[in-house]
């Protein structure tokens, strides 16, 4: 992955950009020690770093206007990171930036149960903003696996999903307002507690923008009342392709589960031996989620059931109770650590039309036998976001220059069949290159002449998103 | 009038366009000047694509709503926002088409439980002002690649380009649905109850005060919906005496309450505010309308007043905003604050350099 060269002159300026940040903030919110700003060198994409120039930890709104107008005045670029869980390597700094992280900035600023809304400053985490409201029956329905860490900037950033995002929506479907800061210190206020924009809909087109328009500083979130309770059915099969076909059979029929899960044989043998849940074996299993009262909690799954069983199951396991459902989700939340322990693995992210299923999974099969590297499969069934996990050797030489050659095959096949590249970890550096496969010149032109807009300089995280060529002439 | 077949027929008369253009659907629902000379989507009609066990479905711009409707009904699916026909309320006749609805986001009382037509909209194709034929989004249900200029597309009400193509996520049909109904005086007493019904787990899909009665729906199996019908009369004890309405009964009220029925051919003015529910009790009082409805849990205020009675004095120190949908003296949009109007003039000038859809989104109309 190449980036740009870093720029000598805006190197040459740290001491000055160091002097003039101290002017605005405190002395503990401004790294510019070497050893120290490694910590910031790289995301969840870890195969690629670079530490920054320097980093900011402001406070409040007022301290990251103050920190962008000197950027801005002195054209350094500027890259804003929540908590470094990016997977496509968008909170990646260049060697000529600032990041701004808003880590500091946790605070709940508001609660109403009556608008079933609640604000708070972005560097808080995700299952945090659950954490603040449970205790009344509420919680934020978004919930990546990185829940824990991942902060609601960055969710906003990259429109990030979850589990549960087949009935409740992702992170843009429960936006209902930011505090933009502009790359020039301007503060927007966009949207609020109520549900509608006045006139162009800005807030749609902030959430998933990679933090290239604004650094995003508070939030209003929509709130929901927790569902009486929720259980899972475990449904393992011989075959992916038959595990796909009762995914759609049971979408027809009319239910609509909060989660339908799939992973694949080496997912299921992988975590087996890690978290030992106790799974079939079997080549393909669903797990799939309903909610609401014990009594519809039965009656969805026996519906469930019953169209699974039209699909010769090799086991059906019901869950009768928390520790159950426990026990059938154990082994999806340790599939990636699973595969981790036992090799390097790259995450791949693309959609696919959901009747393409079983046809992408016996093509990935194949390239993975082409590639000679192995891939697990663990995904969001119901809506066709896949997470293909390709396995390689980052000690090999050529190893991961290979598996990015794979992946890229993969995601070129979830575009031709009429996905897209990306359902939910943003594009980052790591698709970047091959947004030319998704999208004609004038459709990324016309992405470009929104960044124009709000950060005319293009100072923002500018080497994300658009292949380098395609932005070459603007982040001149 | 311009009337395009394809999408190609469009860019080249953009292309070729030398003076103002309004985009036009159906004609029943824009609030636009109507400036220059009309472009016309109705020519390019049709569903595109639809893939009921993938919960897609893609169509053509100038198709009408009914017709897909209809189509998705064929699977027992449908469009999960059920959009609005203004066509009475606005005096105007014409089928409504589903460019119409992406351009205005227009979404009925369901908003409070699966969200607006822009929640459900997951692709677009459309003509800039350029000319330039542009795709966003797509056909599958989530996406992050790249910007999201389908959200911005929808509500821009023509300001950006021409719709040509639009895709949606829809869900399965309602297998049955109830309402449960109570006399509440007061928008405050309405809002309290709209809120405690709307707080509690059991899915409430429509949340309504009309003619001085809170409306509250629930939908799903048949089972499930007896369940919930107890629970929720539970909840609303302390309101008032609650009757429950099924079936057709239940859709003839919801209807109503989506195209605002109670206030067509009605004198006088009328107004659409968008507040958070909480501030709904407070902008009637200040307002005192001849006739209100709230549909959204209260974040949404149809007022009807006086000819002339400019009801956004009502809104100082609000979060929200007001449009005057009819009115003597014609529609009214809402002002942006500073920041967002900076923000969306250059965004105008962007996509559309020439200035050819200056007609849409005006905030002053006379
Ligand atoms: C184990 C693991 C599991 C994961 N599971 C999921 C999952 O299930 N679903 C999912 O969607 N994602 C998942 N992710 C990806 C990641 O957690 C999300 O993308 C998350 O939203 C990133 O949040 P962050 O705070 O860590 O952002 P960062 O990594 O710090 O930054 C991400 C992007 O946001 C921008 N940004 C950060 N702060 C701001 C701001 N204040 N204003 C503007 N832009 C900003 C950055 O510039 C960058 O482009 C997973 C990651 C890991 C490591």
């Amino acid at each position: 992955m190449e980036m740009p060269k870093p720029d000598s002159l805006v190197m040459s300026k740290k001491a000055a950009l160091v002097a003039r940040l101290l002017d605005v903030l405190p002395r503990d919110a401004v790294i510019e020690d070497e050893a120290e700003t490694r910590a910031y060198e790289c995301d969840a994409l870890t195969a690629y770093r670079c530490p920054p120039l320097c980093a900011v930890l402001p406070a409040t709104t007022q301290e990251v206007s103050e920190v962008l107008k000197i950027c801005h005045a002195m054209d350094v670029p500027v890259v804003p990171r929540g908590s470094g869980t990016s997977l496509a390597g968008g909170a990646l700094p260049t060697a000529d930036c600032v990041i701004l992280g808003v880590a500091k900035m946790n605070d709940v600023l508001e609660v109403s149960y009556e608008d079933r809304l609640i604000r708070v400053q972005t560097g808080r985490t995700n299952l945090s903003v659950t954490g603040a409201v449970e205790a009344d029956g509420f919680f934020y329905a978004p919930d990546p696996s990185s829940q824990l860490a991942c902060a609601i900037a960055g969710n906003i950033a990259m429109n990030s999903g979850g589990a549960h995002c087949l009935k409740y929506g992702v992170t843009t479907n429960n936006l209902l307002g930011v505090t933009l800061v502009q790359m020039d210190g301007t503060i927007v206020e966009i949207g609020g507690g109520h549900m509608d924009a006045s006139g162009l809909d800005l807030l749609g087109v902030i959430c998933g923008s990679e933090g290239q328009l604004g650094v995003v500083t508070e939030a209003t979130l929509r709130i929901l009342p927790k569902p009486e309770g929720a259980r899972p059915v475990l449904i393992g099969f011989d075959d992916n392709e038959v595990a796909g076909a009762c995914v759609a059979d049971i979408i027809k029929a009319g239910i609509l589960p909060v989660a339908i899960e799939f992973m694949d044989r080496l997912c299921i043998e992988t975590t087996e031996k890690f978290a030992k849940a106790g799974y079939p074996d079997c080549h393909a299993l669903l797990i799939v989620e309903v909610e609401g009262s014990d009594a519809e909690i039965d009656a969805q799954l026996a519906q469930i059931m019953q169209i699974a069983a039209t699909h010769d199951p090799v086991e059906m396991r019901q869950a009768q109770n928390a520790t159950e459902s426990a026990a059938i989700w154990l082994g999806r939340k340790s599939a990636f650590g699973a595969i981790g322990q036992i090799s390097d693995y790259m995450c791949l992210d693309g959609t696919i039309p959901v009747s393409e299923l079983p046809f992408v999974l016996r093509r990935i099969g194949e390239l993975s036998k082409e590639y000679g590297l192995a891939v697990g499969n663990v995904f969001h069934a119901g809506d066709g976001n896949m997470h293909p996990l390709i396995l390689f050797d980052a000690n090999k030489p050529g190893d991961l220059e290979l598996c990015e050659a794979f992946g890229a095959e993969i995601l070129k096949l979830c575009v031709d069949v009429g996905g897209c590249l990306t359902g939910e970890h943003g594009v980052g550096i790591e698709k970047r290159d091959l947004m030319g496969h998704q999208f004609a010149p004038v459709d990324m032109e016309a992405q470009m002449r929104v960044k124009d807009v709000f950060d005319p300089k293009w100072l923002l995280n500018p080497a994300k998103v658009f292949p380098l060529e395609t932005s070459a002439a603007r982040r001149a | 009038m311009l009337t395009p077949t394809t999408e190609q027929d469009v860019a080249e008369m953009v292309r070729g366009a030398n003076g103002s253009l309004t985009v036009r659907g159906g004609g029943t629902r824009s609030l636009e000047t109507g400036a220059g000379e009309v472009i016309s989507a109705a020519g390019m009609s049709g569903v595109t694509l639809y893939e009921p066990g993938a919960l897609t479905i893609v169509a053509q711009a100038g198709t009408p709503v009914s017709e897909i409707e209809a189509v998705l009904a064929a699977e027992n699916q449908r469009l999960p926002f059920e959009p609005p026909r203004m066509g009475p309320l606005l005096g105007r006749s014409g089928e409504s088409t589903i460019g119409g609805v992406v351009a205005a986001n227009a979404s009925g009382p369901r908003r409070v439980q699966v969200g607006a037509c822009r929640d459900s909209l997951i692709g677009v194709r459309f003509v800039d002002g350029h000319g330039d034929i542009i795709k966003n989004g797509g056909r599958v249900m989530k996406n992050v690649t790249g910007y999201d200029l389908v959200k911005l597309m929808c509500g821009a009400q023509g300001a950006l380009g021409v719709l040509t193509e639009v895709s949606f996520k829809v869900v399965p049909g309602v297998a049955v649905e109830t309402t449960l109904s109570l006399e509440v005086e007061d928008a405050a007493g309405a809002v309290a109850a709209m809120s405690a019904a709307l707080g509690s787990p059991f899915e409430v899909s429509g949340a309504a005060w009309s003619e001085g009665r809170v409306l509250l729906r629930l939908e799903g199996f048949a089972d499930s919906v007896a369940y919930r019908v107890e629970e929720l009369q539970a909840i609303l004890a302390p309101f008032g005496a609650v009757s429950v309405s099924e079936g057709a009964a239940s859709s003839d009220i919801w209807k109503a309450v989506r195209d605002v029925a109670s206030f067509v051919d009605q004198p006088g003015d009328i107004w659409r505010i968008s507040v958070r529910p909480s501030h709904a009790p407070g902008v009637v009082a200040a307002l005192q309308p001849q006739q209100v409805m709230l549909d959204w849990g209260g974040g949404l205020i149809w007022a009807r007043v006086p000819e002339g009675q400019d009801v956004r004095t009502a809104l100082a120190g609000v979060s929200g905003h007001a449009t005057r949908v009819k009115g003597a003296a014609g529609p009214l949009r809402p002002v942006d604050a500073p920041g967002v109007a900076a923000l969306t003039a250059g965004l105008r000038a962007q996509f559309d350099p020439r200035g050819l859809f200056s007609g849409a989104l005006v905030t002053e109309l006379s």
